[in-house]
């Protein structure tokens, strides 16, 4: 079993709001991300997916087919967008790197053909990140 | 749905790595440049990982404001330009980046309960990184 990662970049804006919470419950726990105008991020995604190394080609993953597929289920629909207004997953979710990290797991896990998905991470700044393996 | 959290803070200390069970020559010949008496300091960054399921009212594994303030008040405020020796728990216990990620680990899980505890990764240089995750490994990689 090899595991191979593959990084990508993205920006995007969001706020953090719960519509079941009053605008003070919303306020103290989400603090300054409740700001409805939004703020932006910068993010950091690494794919990692693991399978056997294909003894004919030598690859755990065709590395292309990998980046076309980050790039149409995940660049294409959340680079320099608000996630909240404009991503389906964030309509009924509260945009969090943890569900953030969840949406493009699932977004990902159906598409791939022969390698396994093992693990997203997103960073939301250099210093936060979130890891998910899927439903465990 | 279980997630990772990963947070990284900074810190700086100086320590200086010597045993009383040793003799002053094994003591340089183990240590080297590390037993000078004077001691030394380091940049620290400190990764703290915890888990638990994605609060569906919140979005979060936790609230970040109770990490950040967990970490600064139980432990950048106690190591942050320190001299580690001198504390309490490296008098008898080498303050290697090793026995101090252990004893971050041991404060996190005794102090804070809003997640679990994964693992604490601590970088005492660009170069070289000690991780414990309290004797439990989960054989993932990271």
């Amino acid at each position: 079993m090899v595991y191979l990662t593959r990084k990508a970049e993205f920006s995007a804006s969001h706020y953090y709001h719960n519509p079941e919470f009053t605008p003070e419950e919303n306020s103290r726990v989400f603090g300054k991300c409740n700001n409805p105008n939004g703020h932006g991020h910068n993010y950091t995604l690494e794919v990692t997916v693991k399978g056997d190394v294909d003894a004919r080609s030598g690859f755990v993953v065709d590395l292309k087919q990998l980046k076309e597929i980050m790039n149409r289920e995940v660049l294409d629909a959340m680079d320099h967008r608000f996630l909240n207004k404009e991503v389906p997953e964030f309509f009924t979710h509260i945009p969090t790197t943890e569900n953030l990290s969840i949406a493009i797991w699932q977004r990902l896990a159906t598409k791939l053909e022969k390698a396994h998905l093992h693990r997203v991470r997103v960073y939301e700044t250099p210093d936060l990140f979130v890891d998910f393996y899927g439903e465990q | 749905m279980k997630a990772y959290l990963t947070r990284r803070y900074l810190f700086s200390a100086s320590h200086r790595l010597h045993s009383d069970r040793m003799s002053a020559e094994e003591n340089r010949a183990t240590y080297g440049k590390c037993n000078n008496p004077h001691g030394h300091g380091h940049n620290y960054t400190l990764e703290i990982t915890v888990s638990g399921p994605v609060d569906q009212r919140t979005g979060m594994v936790c609230n970040l404001v109770h990490l950040d303030g967990f970490v600064e008040r139980e432990l950048l405020a106690r190591y942050d330009r320190e001299n580690l020796n001198v504390l309490p728990e490296f008098v008898a216990t080498v303050p290697t980046t090793e026995n101090l990620c252990v004893e971050l680990f041991k404060k996190v899980q005794r102090g804070f309960h809003r997640a679990h505890l994964e693992r604490v990764r601590l970088e005492e240089t660009m170069l070289n990184s000690f991780e414990y995750r309290g004797g439990n490994e989960d054989h993932r990689i990271w």
